[in-house]
């Protein structure tokens, strides 16, 4: 088993939020612990339940497969398998690896004795997914409007719950997920082409030290932001983005049935302008 | 330091205060009108609903009058419409038109009531071709409104004018500043639901006939097929239907690919007739009353006011919620007129289909 020469020193024994020392166990170079078996058998059994629906629907190419979730008409209750109670088989599987996952990780994080910041940013992928097939579901009664499972049909889905809102581009908290992805690329793009060019430099010349990283940019735009705050600012930047999407949609539906335009009628009415 | 915090907290909570006051809440209702996980569904408020109740509320039909008796036209002068009903169901009529079209000004807001046949007021002449219209409507179009049809109460519901006509807007003020035209867009207009597309989107397909299909028919657009500024239009004749109708896109289309009739729902068939319907009222009946109406009553560019969807429907998927309101007034169908005809005319009914019977049979 190859492992680095500092490994070793971090492969510490505890820090186990469950199942104490049943499970805490590397194999290779991962982690095992209670939430690593549980991640394998939620995705285990989410997978072969989503081979199971593809083999009952009518094709196996990749792109077209689709598990869908329920009519309406089910609400909240339980569907038969074939029509969409798989989907909600797999949601719970989908929840139950996910979960996992970030668990795995906040036990890694406390046997490294470090902050909790990777399974928190990863978290709120969950929260996004969770807000899409559990919350906003359930607040609009009926399981069934949850997006389905498949390359084409989440797209159609998506497409489809934009125009229900005529156009969502003028859905607030849309405007703002977008603004926030853009920015998060931006930055993260900004800040790895600075790096890279500290690190390669011309012919003959020494890697450049953060300094150079700094006076860089307080030449361009008067201020430098610093090697711990960049990437402070792109957690925000990219957290932000995935939390204004889980807004942006649980507010379609839930908290506003009309186009999205006429929410604006707020903004028109001011008195000042009226 | 503190002071200003607490300003920019006092104003943080003032704005989340008018942000949720803008929102609504749930429960919600939804209707499925595509195959589950399409998201093909038609989202609604039933607080919202409920407000709107009373414009969708349906007035109860009068008693019905004796189908026998002397022709309308024979008692009456100058009876060039619904001539042949009866006497008593000629009257109904009348006084239900009052109560649906003019029932704080009654009778006289059409009839000089010292001479009930003179034709004086334009608002007569008006409600004569209304009723030819209605007639149309009634028995030309029922790819669009069925056996349900409309009364006058459709679009009128007590109203001298109904509420949701259209006239062509008035030229942009600001065409010849530096910044350019907006283009007939980019104002925030009730008539494209408060979106910035062209908000005149009635000119362009209920009277003139541009062409609605804008969308590449292939994967990849090879073709082009309609320029920006038609896409546009198209975009907010869809929003006026959309809002006009109290719908979603989805409930006529798969936005995967709006031109598919194949993934389309039945709903946007009777849309494609509505659309056409509308265009041929605009064209062949108001249209030539402009200059029947006096100067008041038409747009800021002298047209007549026109109909779009929201005339009849609005804001309901069906106007009055599919109530049927025709079938308690069949002389409003040219069909219908036939039916509602006085007992005497009964008879050749009859003889007309049985004369033809024998022509047809030789056919073949």
């Amino acid at each position: 088993m190859s492992m680095l020469s500092f490994e070793r020193k971090y492969r510490v024994r505890g820090g186990t939020l469950i199942g104490g020392d049943l499970f805490d166990f590397w194999v290779g170079p991962f982690y095992v612990g209670f939430f690593g078996v549980t991640t394998m058998f939620f995705s285990l059994v989410g997978t072969l339940l989503i081979v199971w629906s593809a083999s009952q629907g009518p094709t196996w190419n990749l792109w077209q497969i689709n598990v869908a979730p329920p009519d309406l008409s089910y609400g909240l209750g339980m569907a038969p398998l074939m029509e969409g109670g798989l989907w909600q088989l797999i949601t719970v599987c989908a929840i139950g690896a996910f979960v996992s996952w970030a668990l795995r990780e906040v036990e890694i994080c406390r046997k490294l004795g470090i902050g909790y910041h990777v399974p928190v940013a990863f978290g709120f992928a969950i929260l996004a997914y969770v807000t899409l097939v559990v919350f906003r579901p359930i607040l609009m009664g009926a399981w069934g409007h949850g997006f389905p499972y498949g390359i084409m049909s989440h797209l159609d889905w998506v497409s489809n719950t934009g125009y229900q809102y005529l156009h969502f581009h003028y859905n607030p908290a849309h405007m703002l997920a977008v603004s926030f992805f853009f920015a998060t690329t931006l930055a993260l793009s900004l800040h790895g082409a600075l790096i890279l060019s500290s690190t390669n430099p011309a012919k003959g010349e020494v890697v450049k030290t953060p300094d150079h990283e700094n006076t860089f940019f307080r030449d361009a735009i008067g201020y430098s932001i610093g090697t711990l705050g960049v990437h402070r600012l792109g957690l925000f930047l990219a957290l932000s983005a995935v939390f204004w999407s889980a807004v942006c949609i649980i507010i379609s539906g839930p908290f506003w049935t009309r186009g999205w335009p006429e929410w604006w009628s707020w903004w028109l009415n001011l008195p000042v302008w009226r | 330091m503190m002071k200003s915090y607490t300003a920019i907290r006092i104003a943080l909570l003032l704005a989340a205060g008018v942000l949720v006051s803008a929102c609504e809440r749930p429960p919600i209702t939804t209707e499925q009108h595509g195959f589950r996980g399409t998201a093909m569904v038609k989202v609604a408020n039933p607080r919202i609903v409920a407000e709107q109740a009373g414009i969708h509320a349906v007035p109860a039909a009068l008693p019905v009058a004796p189908q026998e008796g002397q022709k309308a036209s024979e008692v009456y002068q100058n009876v060039k419409v619904l001539g042949d009903v009866s006497v008593a169901e000629f009257t109904r009529i009348m006084v239900a038109m009052t109560q649906w079209v003019s029932p704080e000004q009654g009778c006289g807001y059409c009839h000089n009531l010292q001479n009930l046949a003179d034709d004086s007021l334009y608002t007569k002449v008006v409600a004569r071709r209304m009723i030819q219209m209605t007639q149309t409507i009634n028995s030309d179009y029922k790819t669009h409104v069925a056996d349900t049809g409309v009364t006058c109460y459709t679009c009128h519901r007590g109203m001298p004018v109904p509420a949701n006509v259209w006239f062509a807007p008035e030229p942009q003020k600001h065409a010849t500043r530096m910044v350019g035209s907006k283009g007939g867009q980019n104002t925030p207009a009730e008539s494209v639901a408060y979106a910035s597309l062209p908000y005149d989107p009635f000119t362009p397909y209920l009277s003139k006939a541009n062409t609605i299909a804008v969308n590449a028919t292939t994967a990849l657009p090879n073709v082009r097929v309609g320029s920006i500024q038609a896409t546009e239009d198209t975009y907010a004749l869809m929003m006026h239907m959309s809002d006009g109708l109290g719908v979603n896109c989805t409930y006529c289309h798969n936005t995967r690919a709006f031109s598919s009739w194949e993934t389309s729902t039945p709903q946007r068939v009777t849309a494609w007739h509505g659309i056409r319907m509308s265009r041929d009222l605009n064209n062949t009946y108001m249209e030539p009353l402009t200059q029947t109406f006096p100067v008041h009553r038409l747009g800021a560019l002298g047209d007549v006011a026109k109909v779009n969807c929201a005339t009849c429907h609005q804001g309901a998927y069906k106007p009055l919620y599919g109530a049927p309101m025709l079938k308690d007034y069949m002389a409003l169908s040219a069909a219908g007129a036939l039916a509602a005809m006085p007992a005497a005319a009964a008879p050749e009914a009859p003889a007309e289909p049985a004369a033809e019977m024998p022509a047809e049979a030789e056919k073949p």
